[in-house]
C-alpha cells in the first residue's frame, strides 16, 4: 500500500469510526437519559441554597449533622461545611476564626469588648457554582455537574491529583484520607433527590439555611431572593455560585 | 567500477520518490504504533471506555442510592404527632427533631434497636444558648457560669416548649450583648423601656412586633438638652438648636455605649 | 477502599494546624501539592532547557556549542524519563493514572499536558536522538557481540544504510525535528506554567506571566545543568574540556538569566504597583514564610550571584581553570535558585489562605511517599540514567568504518 492509498483509507476510516462510536453511545443512551429507575428527572430541577447571615447563631449543629450524614472524617482538618466567626473592630481590623475546628460551647462567657463594632457568624460550604472552576480543571472528568446543578465527585474515577482542590476559590474541597479522592459537599444529593432537605438545612435551629429549587416559581429559595439583598462570595471570579447570601458583610471572604 | 546504488535500484523505470531507508523503518514503526493506538481507540475497545459520561451517570445513580442517616422532621411527625403539636406553638417550633435527637433514619424505618439519643446534659443546650456576642441580636442566651450552674437545663425548661419558668425581668435575657454593653456605659442604670416602647407581643413573636426606637431629638433632649431641667439631667448637655443638624441623636451616638470604648 | 488512615498524615496535619497564623479555611490546613510537585516542574524545566541549548547548534548553527550537542540531548532524555515519576507517586490513586489518556477533559490543562508530554517524548525527543545516533548505533551494532549487539541493532530499527547521502539525510531530518522541537519545548514547559497560571483562585499563581517565567527559568536551569554535567563528565573522564564551547554556553546562560530576571522582576513590580487586594497577604507571605527561600536562595544566591559571576567571567580575563570553577559554581547556584523558585511557586502558593487572612505552614516529611527521601531519589535518578545513556550512546563520535561488517 502506498502513501496515497493509505491516506484515502484513513480519511474514510475516521468518519466511520465516529459513526460507530455514536451508534454505541446511542445503544447505551437509554441508561444515560434523564429518567432513572426511580423516576426522578434531574432536568426539572436547579438546586441552590440561601443563607441568612443574620440568623446564624454559630451553634455548629449543621457541621455535626453533615459529618454524621455523609461520613466525613471527624478530624478537624476535613469539612464539607463550616462556620466562620467575624469580629469587626472600630479601627477597621477584622479578625476571623473558624469555630468548627474547636467544637463545644465556650466554658465561660467572654468579657465584653467595647471596641467591637460588628460581630457575626457566617456558614460556608461548597457553592455548587453554575460555572465551576473545579469541574473545568479535572483532568479525567471525575468531578462534574449534574443536570440539576449539583457538583459531584466520582470517587471511583478520581485519580487524586488535587487540581480541583487548588482551583476552588472557597476552600470547599479536601482530599478524603480514606478514599484518597477529592471530596466535598454534595448538597446531600442522596437526600434532595428524594425530596428531603440536606442535613445541614434540616438541623439548623434558626432557619439560617434555606434549600430550594431555583426552577420552581413558588420555591422558598426564590422568595428568599426576592425578599433580601443577595450577594455571593468572590463574584469577581465569575464562578456564578448558587449559594446566595443575605445580609452578607463586606468583610466576608 | 560498480555503480553505488546498483544493488538498491528497483527494476521499475518510473521516477518514484525514493524514501531513505531509515525513514521507511522509522515511519513503519511510527505508523504501526499509530495504527495500534487508533484502532484500539476507535474500533476494538468500546466507546464507553473513552467517555467520562457513563462513569458520571453511574455515579449519579450510586449517589442517589445512598441511605440517609437523618429521617427528616416530617417522618418523625408520623408517629410522634403529639410532640409535634406541643412544639409547634413554642419557641423551638422551627427546630428539627433530629437536631437534638440525632440522626434517626433507622429508627424511623422501624428498627427497634436504633433508639435516638435523648439529650439531658447542660452542654448540649449551651451550644446554642451560652452567651456569645456574635450571636444575632435578640437570641436568648445565658451566662453559663451564672445561670443555675451545674443544673440540667431540662429541669426547668421543657425542651419541646421551652418557656422560661419566670418571665425575664429585663430585656437582657434575649438581648444579652446590648445589656452587657449598656452595663459598662453611662446609661447603665437607664431602663430599656425609657427609650423603647415594647409591645407584649414582642415576647411571643419577636420579629413581628418590634420595639420602637426614639424618633425625635427631644426624647434624648429630656436629659441632654442644655435647657433641660429635672433630677435626671445629664452632665453632658448640648444646645439642641445648633448641634447635629436635623439628625436623630442615635444616628451618630451609640446610645448603649455613648461614651465609646476607652 | 477503607484502608486505615496513616497516623503520619494526621500528625503532619496537627503540626501544620499549630503553625497557622490568622485565619484559614479549615480545609486549607493540608498542603495539597507538596515536595513531589516541586520536583516535577524542576525536572521538566531541565528537559526543555537542555533541548533549547541543543537546538542552538542545529537550527541556529552555533558551531562552538557542537561538542555538547549530544550531551544536551541525552540530558533532556534522562530527565524526561524521570519527570513523570513524581506525578505518579503524588496521585491519590496512581493505578488510575492511565485515565488521563482514556477520558481526558479538554478544559483541563493537566489533561492536555499529558498529550503534550507524550508528543514531546515520542514525536520530538526520541526521534531527534534516533536521527542523531543512527549511524553510531549501526557502527556499535557491528562492533558489539551478544546482547549489546542485539540491543544496538534493535535501537537502530535494523537500519543498515550508512552512505553519505543517508547521513546527510539524518542531519537534515534532525534539523527539521529540532525546528518542530523548539516550539514543542516551549509548549512543554510553558504548559506547566499555564497549569499554575490559569488558577484564578490563587493570586500567587494566577498570572499571565507565569507560563513565560516558568519557561525562561526552565531554559536557565537546562543550560546550567548541561554545563554542570559537561564539566563533571570531563573531570570524570579526565578529558580536556572545550573552553570555547563552555564560554559560548556561558554567554547563552548569561543572556537567559538576564531575561529570566527581568521577567520575574516585572512580575513582582507589576503586582506591587497594581496593589490588588491580595498584595497584603502576599507581602506577609514573602516576609514571614518565604524570606529565606525567595530573597536569599532564589534571588540573591540563585540569580544575582551567578549573574555577577558570569558577567565577571566575560569582562575579566581569568585563566581557564578559574573560569571552569566559576562556571561550575554558577551552574550549581542556578540549580539551587531554580529549585527554590519552583518551591516558592508551588509551596508558597499554599502557605497563605485564599481568604487572604492567614498563613500556614508546610512540614515536609522525611520518609514516606511524599517525602524528602523520595524527592532526593528522584533528583538523583536522572543522573544515574544519564550515566547509563552515555555508556550506551557515547557523546563522542566514534571512528567511522569504510563499510559495515
Amino acid at each position: 500500500m502506498n502513501k496515497r492509498e493509505f491516506l484515502t483509507d484513513a480519511v474514510l476510516f475516521f468518519p466511520a469510526a465516529g459513526l460507530l462510536e455514536a451508534l454505541a453511545l446511542e445503544a447505551q443512551g437509554k441508561e444515560l437519559s434523564a429518567d432513572t429507575a426511580t423516576g426522578y428527572d434531574p432536568t426539572l430541577h436547579w438546586y441552590g441554597m440561601g443563607i441568612d447571615v443574620d440568623k446564624c447563631i454559630g451553634c455548629n449543629r449543621c457541621v455535626e449533622a453533615c459529618k454524621a450524614e455523609n461520613d466525613v472524617p471527624d478530624e478537624p482538618y476535613y469539612f464539607r461545611t463550616w462556620i466562620e466567626r467575624y469580629t469587626v473592630r472600630r479601627d477597621g481590623k477584622t479578625t476571623v476564626e473558624c469555630i468548627s475546628t474547636k467544637p463545644g460551647p465556650a466554658k465561660q462567657a467572654e468579657p465584653e469588648d467595647p471596641s467591637v463594632v460588628r460581630t457575626f457568624f457566617v456558614p460556608k460550604l461548597c457553592n455548587q457554582c453554575a460555572h465551576p472552576p473545579c469541574v473545568q480543571v479535572c483532568p479525567v472528568g471525575a468531578t462534574f455537574q449534574t443536570k440539576d446543578g449539583v457538583v459531584l465527585v466520582n470517587e471511583k474515577t478520581c485519580i487524586g491529583c488535587r487540581y480541583c482542590i487548588q482551583a476552588c476559590p472557597y476552600g470547599a474541597r479536601y482530599l478524603n484520607p480514606r478514599t484518597r479522592t477529592a471530596d466535598k459537599c454534595t448538597f446531600c444529593y442522596h437526600r434532595v433527590t428524594k425530596g428531603l432537605q440536606p442535613a445541614c438545612v434540616e438541623v439548623c435551629p434558626t432557619e439560617a439555611r434555606i434549600f430550594g429549587d431555583l426552577n420552581k416559581l413558588s420555591d422558598r429559595l426564590v422568595r428568599f431572593q426576592r425578599a433580601n439583598d443577595i450577594s455571593v462570595l468572590k463574584p469577581d471570579l465569575n464562578t456564578d455560585p448558587k449559594v446566595r447570601y443575605a445580609q452578607l458583610d463586606g468583610e466576608v471572604r | 567500477m560498480a555503480r553505488p546504488y546498483a544493488a538498491e535500484s528497483e527494476s521499475k523505470e518510473e521516477p518514484a520518490v525514493k524514501l531513505p531507508e531509515q525513514v521507511v523503518r522509522l515511519g513503519t514503526v511510527i505508523l504501526a504504533l499509530l495504527v495500534i493506538v487508533l484502532s484500539l481507540r476507535f474500533f476494538i475497545l468500546p466507546a464507553s471506555f473513552f467517555s467520562a459520561q457513563p462513569h458520571q451517570a453511574e455515579k449519579v445513580v450510586r449517589e442517589m442510592a445512598k441511605p440517609p442517616h437523618y429521617a427528616g422532621a416530617a417522618s418523625c411527625r408520623e408517629c410522634h404527632a403529639e410532640q409535634f403539636t406541643a412544639q409547634s406553638a413554642g419557641y423551638h417550633r422551627n427546630i428539627a427533631c433530629e437536631n437534638c435527637h440525632g440522626p434517626s433514619a433507622q429508627h424511623a424505618a422501624g428498627d427497634k434497636s436504633a433508639v435516638p439519643r435523648v439529650q439531658k446534659d447542660r452542654e448540649f443546650c449551651l451550644a446554642c444558648h451560652a452567651y456569645n456576642r456574635s450571636r444575632p441580636n435578640g437570641f436568648p442566651q445565658v451566662d453559663p457560669q451564672e445561670h443555675n450552674t451545674r443544673k440540667q437545663c431540662i429541669r426547668c425548661h421543657d425542651a419541646h416548649d421551652p418557656v422560661p419558668p419566670e418571665t425575664p425581668k429585663d430585656c437582657g435575657g434575649c438581648h444579652g450583648r446590648i445589656a452587657r454593653t449598656k452595663a459598662l456605659s453611662a446609661h447603665a442604670l437607664l431602663p430599656c423601656a425609657d427609650c423603647h416602647k415594647v409591645d407584649e407581643q414582642h415576647m411571643l413573636h419577636p420579629r413581628s412586633a418590634l420595639p420602637t426606637k426614639p424618633d425625635s431629638r427631644e426624647s434624648c433632649g429630656r436629659c441632654h438638652a442644655a435647657s433641660a431641667t429635672g433630677p435626671d439631667v445629664s452632665k453632658a448637655t448640648v444646645d439642641l438648636a445648633s448641634h447635629g443638624g436635623k439628625y436623630v441623636c442615635w444616628e451618630c451616638h451609640y446610645a448603649h455605649l455613648p461614651e465609646g470604648p476607652k | 477502599m477503607n484502608a486505615a488512615v496513616p497516623t503520619a498524615l494526621y500528625e503532619q496535619l496537627a503540626s501544620q494546624l499549630s503553625q497557622v497564623i490568622g485565619f484559614i479555611y479549615p480545609n486549607e490546613v493540608e498542603t495539597q501539592w507538596a515536595i513531589l510537585i516541586v520536583v516535577y516542574p524542576y525536572l521538566t524545566g531541565i528537559v526543555a532547557g537542555a533541548f533549547i541549548l541543543a537546538s542552538l547548534v542545529k537550527v541556529f548553527n552555533v558551531v562552538e556549542v557542537q561538542p555538547i550537542y549530544r550531551l544536551a540531548l541525552l540530558t533532556a532524555l534522562a530527565f524526561m524519563l524521570v519527570a513523570p515519576l513524581p506525578l505518579q507517586l503524588h496521585l491519590g490513586h496512581p493505578e488510575r493514572a492511565y485515565e488521563i489518556y482514556m477520558t481526558p477533559q479538554p478544559t483541563s490543562a493537566m489533561a492536555m499536558f499529558g498529550f503534550v508530554y507524550l508528543w514531546y517524548l515520542m514525536g520530538v525527543l526520541l526521534i531527534e536522538v534516533w536521527f542523531e545516533y543512527r549511524q553510531q548505533l549501526i557502527l556499535m551494532a557491528n562492533r558489539c557481540r551478544g546482547i549489546l549487539g542485539h540491543l544496538y541493532r534493535a535501537l537502530s530499527l535494523y537500519s543498515k544504510d550508512v552512505s553519505p547521502e543517508a547521513i546527510a539525510f539524518d542531519h537534515k531530518a534532525s534539523k527539521i525535528v529540532t525546528i518542530i522541537g523548539i516550539p514543542s519545548a516551549f509548549l512543554l514547559h510553558g504548559y506547566v506554567g499555564f497549569i499554575f497560571g490559569s488558577v484564578k483562585a490563587n493570586p500567587w499563581w494566577g498570572s499571565v506571566l507565569m507560563p513565560i517565567v516558568f519557561l525562561m527559568s526552565a531554559i536557565v536551569s537546562g543550560i546550567a545543568m548541561v554545563m554542570f554535567v559537561y564539566i563533571v563528565l570531563c573531570l570524570v573522564r579526565n578529558e580536556k574540556l572545550d573552553m570555547r564551547c563552555l564560554d559560548k554556553v556561558g554567554l547563552f546562560l548569561l543572556v537567559a538569566i538576564i531575561v529570566d530576571f527581568a521577567l520575574e522582576g516585572l512580575d513582582y513590580i507589576h503586582r506591587l504597583y497594581q496593589s490588588e487586594e491580595s498584595i497584603k497577604i502576599l507581602g506577609q507571605l514573602v516576609s514571614a514564610k518565604l524570606f529565606t527561600s525567595l530573597l536569599i536562595l532564589q534571588v540573591l544566591l540563585g540569580m544575582l550571584l551567578p549573574l555577577v559571576i558570569l558577567v565577571l567571567v566575560r569582562s575579566k580575563r581569568f585563566n581557564e581553570e578559574f573560569r571552569k570553577l566559576l562556571y561550575f559554581t554558577s551552574a550549581l547556584l542556578i540549580q539551587l535558585g531554580i529549585f527554590s523558585m519552583r518551591w516558592n511557586v508551588v509551596i508558597g502558593g499554599q502557605l497563605y489562605s485564599k481568604s487572604f487572612r492567614g498563613l500556614m505552614g508546610y512540614k515536609m516529611e522525611l520518609t514516606g511517599i511524599e517525602s524528602l527521601l523520595t524527592a532526593a531519589v528522584l533528583l538523583i535518578a536522572p543522573f544515574v540514567i544519564l550515566t547509563v545513556l552515555i555508556r550506551l550512546l557515547p557523546t563522542r563520535h566514534i571512528e567511522e568504518h569504510a563499510a559495515p561488517i
